[in-house]
């Protein structure tokens, strides 16, 4: 079994983005970049199923500017055998993120791509559900634990009400939860070894995909910001305030 | 401009989040249909056919709809698509499962969770974890949206009178087979519905410790919700995480126990009416947007405030 995971470059999660003076996007020229949280435990997930000997083989893709490179190696680091950069300094959209993947995949012929259930800074959601569609494969979203049984994988996902468990004949798309597993610390030596798996660069118009943006972004701009009440001293004033005051008791 | 909502509900009951994208979904225009795909779910189409602002229900009723798998629904929500401006679904764990699916296969670029309209073609939406509201316009010829339900009222359930037309189902596809699921019992409200919201965290330090929080959720009436913490470390189960990742609520009250404040939690809970803060640690971001703090420790002050409540009433 192949497996190809995608690996996005985000802003890290510890930043707390701010639009711009102008309104026309968010301030990210000076922010650390990291994996996304969810991809990191795609990867997490592919590695181990390489280790169980279930993956004969696992390749991260990442897709936008030349410095998505640096997640690409970190996922080399965690233990993926190949790195693949769809370079480009446009804008991505999912469907277009989607349309490339599927490029990717007729191109290699993987059996199974994991992608993070959502991006942590477009919070879209949508990547995995569009490839799925695309290549007519099933999905298994929002994974909190995955199975993989021959050419069958067996995934519990999570739901409004609980989980729910699912199975499908490969090929397929898994996106995963952020309770699938703990993602491995990079050790050093591997940082160091990841400098010699091989990393691919392809560009968009080679894989033969229109990367035209369908939505735009008209404006950025600060949430309302609640202002910070007051501290009260015990149960007692706290349920006063609450009947009295707010009355939402 | 006629516009689609595809329903969610469990075979019986049409889930309450529906009834808000509906609103959404009269924002745009006059002309509202519902798509209901289940099996042996015609109480929900009759229910649905009662609210106010629809004028159609398609009912389309077969075993391969049973477990709304996204693999069998799709191809029914493309088949029913023609014709429609919009098509728009409540960004559950279900809408976010199915739509996608549905936008790829219409080659739509869809926009997510959305928390207000600004015409038929542009949307306000919460990015980097609510910490940024984008304003997107989408070029496409249909629209394909989900609707964050906390930020539209319901529609009103009962008066309306739309007619149920009953459609020919699509089939099972056969690429996914449902082996079973776990559901959470509670005898509590709907935790994106409830009028009072009781959330702990890792401060609560055990599953057992929640009990003191239900207590004080049994005063209230209040259905009780967890921070990423608190779910990863077992205490209590994967549906209860409030945040950026898991249900976003807006509760008349909110109560903060335990919780720092990271965030990822406050994008799921920021819009609430009133903020309570119960922690032992002045400093924790959580004070910063809540209406009423209390510094100490959560083991006191939460039967103290289960003790208030019920000597207050008497
Ligand atoms: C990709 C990603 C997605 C995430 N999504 C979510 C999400 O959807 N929802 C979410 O909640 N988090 C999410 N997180 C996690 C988030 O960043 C925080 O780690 C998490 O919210 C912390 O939970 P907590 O406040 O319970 O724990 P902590 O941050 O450890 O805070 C515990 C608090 O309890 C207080 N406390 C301890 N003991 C007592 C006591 N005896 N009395 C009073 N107070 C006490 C402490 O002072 C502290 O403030 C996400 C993180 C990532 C990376
Ligand atoms: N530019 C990208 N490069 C690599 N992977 C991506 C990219 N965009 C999205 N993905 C994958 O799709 C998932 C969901 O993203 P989204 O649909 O944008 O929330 C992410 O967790 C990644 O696994």
């Amino acid at each position: 079994m192949k497996v190809l995971v995608a690996v996005k470059r985000v802003v890290d999660y510890n930043i707390k983005v701010r639009p711009k003076a102008d309104g026309s996007d968010v301030e990210i020229a000076n922010a650390k970049m990291s994996m996304n949280p969810f991809d990191e435990i795609a990867v997490e997930e592919a590695v181990r199923m390489k280790e169980a000997g279930n993956a004969t083989e696992v390749v991260a893709v990442s897709l936008g500017e030349t410095a998505c490179q640096d997640i690409v190696r970190t996922a080399l680091a965690m233990g993926v055998d190949r790195g693949l950069l769809v370079e480009t300094d446009e804008r991505l959209e999912p469907l277009t993120v989607a349309k490339l993947l599927v490029a990717i995949v007729k191109r290699e012929q993987f059996d199974l791509v994991i992608l993070g259930k959502q991006a942590i800074d477009d919070d879209s959601n949508q990547t995995g559900q569009m490839l799925a569609a695309l290549l007519g494969w099933p999905q298994g979203t929002f994974a909190s634990h995955v199975l993989v049984d021959g050419d069958r994988v067996q995934v519990t996902r999570e739901t409004d009400t609980g989980s729910q468990t699912l199975s499908f004949q490969l090929p397929g798309v898994v996106t995963s939860d952020l309770r699938l597993n703990e993602p491995r610390y990079v050790k050093l030596p591997n940082i160091m070894k990841a400098k010699k798996k091989p990393l691919e660069k392809i560009t968009p118009a080679e894989l033969g995909v229109d990367i035209s943006a369908r939505l735009e972004i008209l404006a950025v701009a600060e949430p309302v910001q609640r202002s910070g009440g007051i501290k009260v001293s015990d149960a007692k004033e706290l349920v006063e305030k609450l009947r009295n005051e707010a009355r939402v008791i | 401009m006629t516009i689609l909502v595809i329903a969610e509900h469990n075979n019986s009951e049409l889930n309450a989040a529906t009834l808000a994208t509906i609103t959404a979904a009269t924002q745009l225009s006059d002309s509202v249909d519902l798509l209901i795909a289940g099996s042996g779910c015609s109480s929900v189409a009759e229910s649905a056919a009662r609210v106010q602002g629809v004028n159609r229900v398609a009912l389309a009723d077969a075993p391969e709809y049973e477990h709304q798998l996204a693999e069998n629904i799709t191809p029914l929500v493309v088949r029913q698509a023609g014709g429609y401006s919009h098509l728009l679904m409540s960004a559950t764990a279900n809408g976010k499962n199915l739509m996608p699916r549905v936008a790829a296969l219409l080659d739509v670029a869809q926009i997510s969770d959305i928390i207000a309209i600004e015409s038929s073609d542009c949307f306000r939406r919460p990015i980097y974890a609510g910490n940024v509201i984008a304003t997107v316009r989408s070029k496409d010829p249909m629209k394909i949206v989900t609707v964050r339900t906390t930020a539209f009222e319901p529609a009103v359930a009962e008066g309306g009178n739309a007619l149920i037309d009953q459609i020919e189902a699509s089939g099972d596809t056969g690429l996914c087979r449902w082996d079973g699921e776990e559901q959470s019992e509670s005898s509590r409200p709907d935790l994106t519905q409830a009028e009072v919201v009781v959330s702990g965290g890792r401060g609560l330090g055990s599953a057992e410790n929640f009990h003191l929080l239900e207590a004080l959720a049994d005063r209230l009436g209040a259905a009780i919700g967890a921070s990423r913490a608190a779910v990863d470390a077992g205490f209590v189960s994967n549906d209860l995480q409030v945040g950026q990742t898991g249900k976003v609520v807006a509760p008349k009250l909110y109560i903060a126990v335990g919780i720092s404040g990271a965030i990822q939690h406050l994008a799921g809970m920021k819009e609430s009416k009133v903020i309570v803060a119960i922690n032992k640690d002045e400093d924790a971001p959580i004070f910063q947007i809540s209406d009423y703090g209390i510094v100490g420790d959560l083991f006191d002050i939460l039967p103290a405030l289960s003790a208030e409540l019920e000597r207050s009433v008497n």
